[in-house]
């Protein structure tokens, strides 16, 4: 990057370490932080919007849109999310390849399943075995976002019905009376009012989508933890910079940066509550109106 | 090979017994059923040691954060805070970076030498890691019961003359438990679930002696197909977390059997990644 950090051989001290922390990998590992800060805001409106969908469809007077809704937010209790992880990629990838390849290569008559193998036509690969290497990377990407976002989208459906029963019910038989159908009074009463009981575990999630960040790494994309391995190891002295294995402080930084993540989390959701809670009929509104007055 | 001889060879692989050799070529659903059912005993094996001792370790943690003396309480704070903000993956990532750079031949202390190297395998580093996971949620939560407890209950137990101690042994902290443990269930369930990550981290395994999520991915990896490996591991899972929620739930009612009319139901909300 520096003219001076030609000969990286002849420089000592905080030289070196300047010249170190700016060479082209160590960009990469930045880098990798904005890959996990895309992931969460990628992820944070999609996973809300299932999670939305899921509460309401589990409140559905419709009966198979209720089960699906009760499905879905049943879905994550009992079983560990790492199994998700590992699942709902891998089975995407195929399902897709799958439909892909019905559709592609009808002529193909051989099954898909041979023995250990799963096999579709070349066609029908995803992504093309002869695109280049950021499309799979980024198709990588998709994958680990959709698979955040449903299994947050399941976590955040179980806090919206939650929320959404807390709001009291004279409020919403108060709206049935004024003649509103279901529809307005979902969407004039119960919605808006919902987000105050929503927040703790609203705010509880996304606490939980931070730390959850790291198993990134685990569907394969070249996350910090990725970096944090592959720059931390033992570098011999064939390389520009040699250096002993420093997986301890490539580990430190990341832990370092989550906790920060963190306490900035909490300050901002803090405000957030204290925000929504500003007139609200519960103990929380009532004493902000109290030290107020 | 029939389904009797497959269990006799891998039922206790992931623990060393029976067969050396991973199966090859054929992968019935009886191996599946198998091989991810022995790898079930770590995930048992890390969540009941962990709980056990992280329960009195949290007790301890939560009496210290809500002690009035600076020296304890800012330690008990920052432990909590260090643990619970952080994820447990890069926990384990850190401690076992950490336990490799341990000495190799042991540490000398006054002529006695202590071996380190078990530090680094998986049954003690991430035990240990866990442990302290779990100190610092459960922590959290007997710190939030204990602030929790009623006042009259303390008045009553100084009426009595009770201090230190006995006041605590007898009113704080069945008190407390009654109030964490809806809670602390919760924290249970997530901890057996978060033993999956064992594996998946820093620590290796062993001639392949994984739990069972690390059998579930061999699977899935050897046959291609995630459609069964996985629900076999989740099916496992489902099964245990009501056999825990089963033993919480009792040990819920003997906490609140004084209590009259009806008890404070326990209200599973589990699975969330720390």
């Amino acid at each position: 990057m520096f003219a001076s950090c030609a000969d990286p051989k002849t420089l000592e001290g905080l030289n070196w370490l300047l010249c170190y922390l700016t060479t082209g990998k160590q960009v990469l590992f930045y880098q990798s932080f904005l890959t996990v800060l895309t992931l969460i805001a990628i992820t944070a409106p999609i996973a809300l919007a299932f999670g939305f969908g899921g509460a309401l469809a589990a409140r559905s007077h419709v009966a198979p849109l209720r089960w699906v809704g009760k499905g879905y937010t049943a879905m994550v209790r009992g079983v560990p999310d790492i199994v998700f992880f590992l699942f709902v990629p891998v089975a995407l990838d195929q399902g897709l390849e799958w439909i892909r390849h019905k559709t592609l290569c009808p002529e193909w008559t051989a099954p898909v399943r041979q023995g250990s193998d799963f096999v579709v036509c070349a066609a029908a690969k995803l992504p093309l075995s002869s695109s280049p290497q950021s499309v799979h990377e980024i198709y990588g990407f998709v994958l680990a976002i959709i698979a955040f976002s449903v299994v947050f989208g399941a976590f955040a459906a179980n806090v919206l019905y939650g929320a959404m029963q807390a709001v009291p019910q004279p409020q919403l038989e108060t709206a049935e009376a004024y003649g509103m159908s279901r529809r307005q009074v979902s969407r004039r009463i119960l919605i808006p009012q919902m987000w105050v009981y929503a927040l703790p575990g609203l705010s509880n999630l996304w606490m939980i989508l931070i730390k959850a960040t790291p198993l990134l790494f685990l569907l394969g994309v070249a996350d910090i933890v990725y970096w944090a391995r592959e720059l931390g190891s033992r570098k011999s002295a064939i390389y520009d910079f040699p250096h002993p294995d420093w997986r301890l402080w490539y580990f430190l930084v990341l832990l370092v940066f989550y906790l920060a993540m963190t306490k900035v989390s909490e300050v901002v959701l803090r405000r957030v509550t204290a925000r929504l809670t500003r007139g609200q009929a519960t103990m929380a509104g009532e004493a902000m109106r109290k030290a107020g007055a | 090979m029939s389904c009797g001889q497959i269990i006799l060879d891998y039922g206790l692989r992931s623990i060393g017994i029976g067969a050396q050799l991973m199966p090859r070529g054929e992968f019935t659903l009886c191996h599946q059923f198998t091989l991810i059912g022995s790898g079930l005993l770590w995930n048992v094996y890390f969540a009941a040691l962990a709980l056990t001792f992280g329960f009195f370790a949290a007790t301890g943690l939560a009496l210290a954060k809500s002690a009035r003396s600076r020296w304890l309480r800012k330690p008990a704070e920052w432990f909590i805070f260090v643990f619970r903000g952080s994820p447990l993956f890069i926990q384990f990532f850190l401690a076992y970076e950490a336990l490799v750079m341990l000495p190799r031949a042991g540490i000398d202390i006054f002529g006695l030498t202590i071996a380190t190297s078990w530090l680094t395998k998986a049954w003690a580093g991430a035990l240990i890691v866990l442990f302290l996971n779990t100190a610092a949620y459960s922590a959290e939560i007997f710190y939030g019961a204990l602030m929790a407890v009623p006042k009259g209950d303390i008045e009553a137990a100084d009426a009595y003359g009770m201090t230190g101690w006995t006041r605590f042994r007898r009113v704080l902290w069945p008190t407390m438990l009654r109030l964490a443990w809806p809670s602390y269930t919760n924290e249970a369930i997530f901890l057996f679930h978060a033993t999956t990550l064992v594996f998946f981290s820093g620590f290796p395994s062993f001639q392949q002696k994984g739990d069972a999520l690390y059998y579930a991915k061999f699977f899935a990896d050897k046959t291609f197909n995630p459609f069964v490996p996985y629900p076999i591991a989740a099916f496992y899972f489902v099964c245990l977390t009501l056999a825990l929620i089963g033993l919480f739930g009792w040990v819920n009612r003997r906490l609140n059997r004084h209590l009259p009319g009806a008890r404070p139901r326990l209200r599973i909300r589990p699975q969330i990644i720390r």
